[in-house]
């Protein structure tokens, strides 16, 4: 029998849900008995339990959606979207935010201990797959005891997990929002990860994975991934905006290889910080999770075959035109799908510079369009009741 | 492209000519007022298509169902026959290629409602003819090098498309350039030179459905499929 067990971790600063014999398996065949889920909730659930609202974080994000991260001591990832009279409305809507399954904020994945072993699972961890770590998500909102979200949000590789929600459990959902997403993970995407990865592989302080027996970090080689993700993250213009040539505490070029550039000394920057909170087994594993997931020929034929199913459910899809690790073009395949078999859908794209990123960014034009479209849905939707 | 008034006397036709309940796509929706009038007066299930960022943005806000792009990529999404009713208002003469998108209305949807202003109206042949200059009316308020309306056409050049096309035009109303509103096809007046704004309801000609004749006569006479 399935069973979970509700802790509060203070050091962690969240709550944690401990599933024993859950019995989760995972689309590699491998059986997970046990596993944990950090996260948090903002706000509070109505008499209802209509105005749920499940954020999904992006790769490198983490249960620390809004208020503080006690980690790295800074706000939330998404502090400037969630929160009491924030676009998403913690006075109004219930927010759950949990760290993914082979995340590194307190959710089971690699960095963290094999049950009844003291050896961390490392390199043995198994291959997930974004099914997978929404499969894991639905046992905590079971154990929440909320039979429908009201929505399911998210960027990037919170946007697929977003879509996933709708494939997979269209009934428990009565909106997404996908924010810069696609329906798979693109050759040129993988690409990027791959260089990532291979820096990871290559530190000699990996050692394939096992580095916590080592008591070694491979850092260099994570800064480097962070490094390339970067930019990937970026736009050309946005970069120019921002840096241009301009040089870094000097006032003229060293002639060698030192941060000249500002934004060799900004990249340099992040990768540094991001070691200090970031695992890199956990960035193997969720970037290969990224890589894996693929609707582009199931998606339509899944939607015909649930047709009734997801009839009720609100999509917006919103891209950004300077982004071209999720460009508009494979955010408006989804919504031509949809549109195509008659679905309720929105579609949005917003003019920034910003890049992939912008999701995460000032972005006035994101915050209106995401709080109207929650809270006018939310009041048509609660007016058929 | 229009002043406010004649707009809402514009929705008010496009609305009178829909059934209850229909299944609506509205080209060209801005911030979704027309849809939200249909919904509320009609009860009706409407899809948007605007091109506008921040008027899109607007009635994505509203809550209503409405994709952001360009209707003349964008139509091809929708499947066969998908709506009851295509909703084209007063966009027809800014549109790229005016031909290719009424044939997408009538494949998308089983009829369609297309409004816009006539430029065979008395006041814009006198414009044209005294001041020898491109004519400048309420419904056509820009000067020529900064319009939007890219194709100027008149009721009849219309009228003859639609014929060429196979088209049947259901109903048409005329507006007057006082709002005075008459029936295009029974006017006792050339409508050509009073109407100041058009609005038809558009649909395929029916064509005789194939029958199936069979060389064995296989199909008795009783048969549903040969009748």
């Amino acid at each position: 029998m399935s069973n979970f067990k509700i802790i509060k971790n203070k050091k962690l600063d969240c709550s944690v849900i401990d599933f024993t014999n859950a019995d989760l398996k995972l689309e590699s065949g491998y059986l997970l008995d046990n596993y944990s889920l950090a996260y948090k909730t903002f706000g509070s659930l109505n008499h209802n339990k209509t105005n749920a609202i499940l954020i999904c974080h992006a790769l490198t994000g983490d249960q620390y959606v809004s208020g503080q991260n006690p980690i790295t001591g800074r706000d939330g990832w998404w502090s400037r979207m969630v929160g009491p009279n924030k676009p998403i409305d913690t006075n109004k809507f219930f927010v759950i935010c949990s760290n993914v399954l082979g995340g590194c904020a307190g959710s089971t994945g690699p960095k963290e201990k094999i049950d009844n072993d003291k050896n961390t699972y490392g390199g043995k961890f198994p291959s997930i797959t974004i099914k997978d770590i929404v499969n894991a998500q639905v046992k905590l909102i079971d154990a929440l005891e909320i039979d429908q979200l009201f929505s399911v949000v998210g960027g990037s590789m919170g946007a697929m997990q977003a879509l996933q929600w709708s494939i997979d459990f269209p009934k428990r959902i009565k909106s997404i929002i996908h924010i810069a997403g696609a329906l798979k993970h693109s050759a040129q995407n993988i690409a990027f990860h791959e260089v990532g990865r291979q820096a990871i592989m290559n530190d000699p302080n990996w050692h394939k994975g096992n580095y916590s027996n080592q008591k070694t970090i491979p850092e260099r080689g994570l800064s480097v991934a962070r490094m390339i993700a970067h930019i990937t993250y970026l736009s050309e213009d946005a970069m120019h905006r921002k840096f241009g040539r301009k040089l870094q505490s000097r006032d003229i070029i060293s002639f060698g290889f030192d941060a000249d550039f500002q934004i060799e000394s900004y990249l340099r920057y992040q990768g540094r910080s991001f070691v200090e909170r970031f695992d890199a087994n956990s960035y193997l594993y969720l970037t290969r999770a990224m890589d894996y997931f693929d609707h582009s020929e199931s998606y339509r034929k899944t939607l015909e075959f649930i047709n009734d199913l997801n009839n009720h459910i609100n999509y917006l899809i919103i891209s950004f035109t300077s982004d071209w690790l999720f460009p508009t073009r494979e955010n408006k395949e989804i919504v031509q799908i949809l549109n195509n078999l008659s679905k309720n859908v929105s579609f949005l794209e917003i003019d920034t510079d910003k890049g992939h990123d912008s999701f995460l960014l000032d972005e006035p034009d994101l915050d209106k369009v995401m709080k109207g479209f929650l809270e006018s849905n939310f009041r048509k939707k609660n007016e058929q009741y | 492209m229009n002043n406010i008034k004649s707009i809402r006397k514009d929705w008010d036709l496009i609305e009178s000519l829909i059934k209850e309940k229909s299944r609506i796509l509205d080209i060209g929706c801005g911030k979704g007022e027309l849809i939200e009038q249909l919904e509320k007066n009609l009860n009706a299930n409407i899809h948007g298509i605007e091109k506008n960022q921040d008027m899109a943005l607007q009635g994505i806000a509203k809550g209503l169902n409405i994709t952001h792009g360009d209707a003349e990529k964008d139509l091809s999404q929708y499947a066969n026959q998908s709506f009851d009713y295509v909703i084209l208002s007063q966009t027809l003469q800014a549109m790229m290629e005016p031909q290719k998108i009424l044939k997408e209305l009538l494949r998308v949807g089983s009829k369609a409602i297309v409004s816009f202003p006539n430029f065979g109206h008395w006041k814009i042949r006198l414009q044209l003819l005294l001041t020898g200059k491109m004519p400048i009316t309420e419904g056509l308020p820009h000067s020529w090098y900064e319009t939007p309306n890219i194709h100027f056409f008149t009721l009849k050049d219309f009228e003859n498309l639609c014929k060429d096309m196979n088209i049947v035009i259901e109903k048409s109303i005329g507006l007057t350039n006082k709002g005075k509103q008459f029936s295009i096809q029974k006017s006792f007046f050339p409508s050509n030179i009073f109407t100041s704004e058009a609005i038809f309801l558009l649909s395929y000609k029916n064509f005789e459905p194939i029958k199936i004749k069979s060389t064995n006569n296989v199909f008795a006479k009783n048969s549903a499929i040969v009748n």
